[in-house]
């Protein structure tokens, strides 16, 4: 059965059926309807729930509630997100699993409540300090959004790495239909690492400090080698009408689903536009990318922001193709017409340069 | 032959890494005295902070996370929420729970979240070497302090356990000092009746341990125990601040 959610809401239901028992939040906005969705289910469901005196102290309960073996979440935007990343860089270092949703709005600073894309190179460049990478995940509807938050805990307890849903506020806000049912029974991971108390085994201790170099440059490795597994084997992308395109559209999130309007109206049109979505921001489509760009050289970029996603998209194509790139930072929300009319305009330019 | 004084079994076989005279060593024996007396090697989760005690984890033999600087009591809060049924204490110094981690203190309190802080009180930073802590006391030098803390610039001693005995979350709180035979024994004991008030669900405990740096402070062991007494007990007076029945 379908049920009418915002995202936010959505999300709270995921992760409670994904098994998530913890869930510790600072309100900010648009995500506060993922806080107080929390506030009533949780307790009904069994689960914590504690409104923290910040994003530190929240995050910081987060780590406490993995390292005693539970499945925990936290949520925010963007300048709870910054305040999250001490935290964040500590689960990555001491390997412990978390979900750290941000429902990204206009930047920097203060910035505003209207959806946005810019914190794009800070969930996928690791985000705190120190050599590590969070697996991020974008979807692009509200449909995605539940569905993805059980990969996003399963991914979090298979790689003991901390994983990142970036929404922004409309995906988080806007209301769709929701069907739950896709989300199967919870997965076992032996936790041979919690704290439960010393009881008839040896203590344990869970650290990042490793004042010896060598160890601690042997622990980078070892971080290293599992970021290497990770983009081998979790990348997630979707394409939309690439076999024949002449030029692809790359966006993610709720700037992918307005692409795919745009693409939809290029077509009326006879332009051959198609998607390719990452799903998976970190690890980046890269291959993809690549592959693509053996048959098509036109990629057009569109992000809500100054141009982030770019860079990926750039270091994947390695000085092949040509990149072309619109945006929109600051909350302001594109439409299709409007991205359909820069693709287009685009398009026919490229064709005049390449008939001369 | 009789056994009559031995390493508690929730003590590793290790040598302490901090320096002579320091109270950090004193604290960790005693904590691990009363983990053995009351049974609670199994069940007790610590929480090491960033600081001199940061390395504990090599002296406790229990379960033990080494949290970020100041953020001991949100962690332990959550690692409680989710064990209700273990001891869950942090352990943390003046700088990492007066300075920077006073907000996860203070609200851990407030909430009356059943977990404990050993809190060791040595008026200084002694990890990254010796400068102004929040406890320092007015006109005492330090390395950020050159020419003793002035008040006007630099602000007063905090008294921790004053501050938080007004939170209604908090049920025990006890400041002792470990520079004599006396003052260690009362510090056990306070540190058993804090876990206790844990145990039974009473509300937030905490003991505040006025501890030596001998170190940061420029003395020798002796003269730093002395200075306990002497100086530092007149801005921290011992004794319980606040105890509700448990
Ligand atoms: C975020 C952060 N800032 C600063 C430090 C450096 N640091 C480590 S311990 C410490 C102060 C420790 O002082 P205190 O808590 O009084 O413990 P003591 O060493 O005196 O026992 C500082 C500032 C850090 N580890 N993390
Ligand atoms: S610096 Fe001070 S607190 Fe740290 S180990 Fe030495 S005496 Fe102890
Ligand atoms: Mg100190």
């Amino acid at each position: 059965m379908k049920r009418l959610m915002s995202g936010n809401a959505a999300l709270g239901e995921a992760a409670i059926l994904s098994g998530c028992t913890c869930y510790f939040g600072y309100p900010i906005t648009p995500q506060n309807e993922l806080t107080e969705y929390m506030a009533k289910r949780m307790p009904e469901a069994g689960g914590v729930f504690i409104q923290s005196e910040s994003e530190i102290a929240a995050i910081n309960m987060v780590l406490g509630a993995s390292v005693a073996g539970a499945r925990a979440m936290t949520s925010s935007s963007s300048p709870g997100i910054s305040l999250k990343q001490e935290g964040i860089s500590y689960l990555a270092a001491d390997e412990l699993p978390a979900v750290i949703v941000n429902m990204v709005r206009g930047g920097p600073g203060m910035g505003n409540i209207s959806p946005a894309q810019s914190d794009y190179l800070q969930a996928t460049r690791g985000g705190g300090h120190g050599d590590y990478r969070t697996i991020v995940l974008a979807p692009s509807s509200v449909q995605e959004l539940a569905d993805i938050v059980p990969v996003a805990f399963d991914l979090a307890d298979a790689y003991r790495n901390p994983v990142i849903i970036l929404g922004d506020g409309m995906l988080g806000q806007m209301m769709e239909p929701v069907d739950f049912s896709n989300i199967k029974k919870i997965k076992d991971y032996p936790k041979d690492y919690i704290l439960t108390g010393a009881d008839n085994r040896p203590s344990r201790m869970v650290r990042s400090l490793l004042f010896d170099t060598k160890e601690e440059e042997e622990h980078n490795w070892k971080l290293y080698r599992k970021f290497q597994r990770i983009e081998n084997s979790e990348v997630r992308f979707e394409t939309f009408l690439i076999d024949d395109a002449e030029i692809v559209v790359v966006a993610y999130g709720i700037a992918a689903r307005i692409a795919k309007g745009a693409i939809k109206r290029l077509r009326q049109d006879n332009i051959r536009a198609g998607l390719l979505r990452p799903i998976t921001l970190w690890p980046f489509p890269s291959k993809k990318i690549k592959e693509i760009a053996k048959y098509i050289t036109d990629f057009f970029v569109f992000e809500m922001s100054t141009g982030q996603m770019i860079d990926d998209v750039r270091l994947a194509l390695e000085g092949k193709g040509h990149i072309s790139f619109y945006g929109r930072p600051g909350g302001v929300i594109p439409t299709p017409i409007e991205l359909a009319r820069i693709v287009s305009r685009h398009y026919f330019q490229t064709q005049k340069v390449r008939k001369q | 032959m009789k056994k009559i004084y031995t390493r508690p079994a929730s003590m590793k076989d290790a040598h302490f890494h901090y320096c002579p005279g320091c109270g950090h060593g004193i604290i960790n024996r005693l904590i691990t005295e009363v983990i053995d007396e009351m049974g609670l090697r199994g069940k007790a989760i610590c929480v090491a902070p960033a600081g001199c005690g940061m390395l504990v984890y090599n002296y406790f033999d229990i379960d033990t996370l080494e949290s970020a600087h100041g953020r001991g009591a949100a962690v332990a809060t959550g690692i409680k929420r989710v064990r209700p049924d273990n001891l869950v204490f942090s352990y943390q110094g003046d700088g990492d729970l007066a300075a920077i981690g006073t907000a996860e203190g203070f609200h851990a309190a407030n909430r009356g979240e059943l977990i404990t802080v050993i809190f060791v009180n040595n008026g200084v930073y002694g990890m990254t070497g010796g400068q102004m802590a929040p406890t320092t006391l007015r006109q005492q030098v330090t390395t950020t302090t050159p020419s003793g803390r002035n008040p006007v610039s630099a602000g007063h001693p905090v008294r921790v356990c004053e501050v938080f005995s007004v939170l209604d979350g908090t049920s025990y709180l006890e400041r002792v000092a470990v520079n004599s035979p006396s003052g260690i024994r009362k510090t056990k004991k306070a540190i058993a009746k804090a876990f206790e008030h844990q145990l039974n669900r009473t509300g937030f405990s905490l003991v505040e341990i006025l501890s030596p740096c001998p170190t940061s402070w420029k003395m020798s062991p002796i003269e730093a125990f002395r200075w306990i007494d002497d100086v530092m007990v007149k801005q921290f007076p011992l004794g319980v601040i606040k105890e509700i029945k448990c």
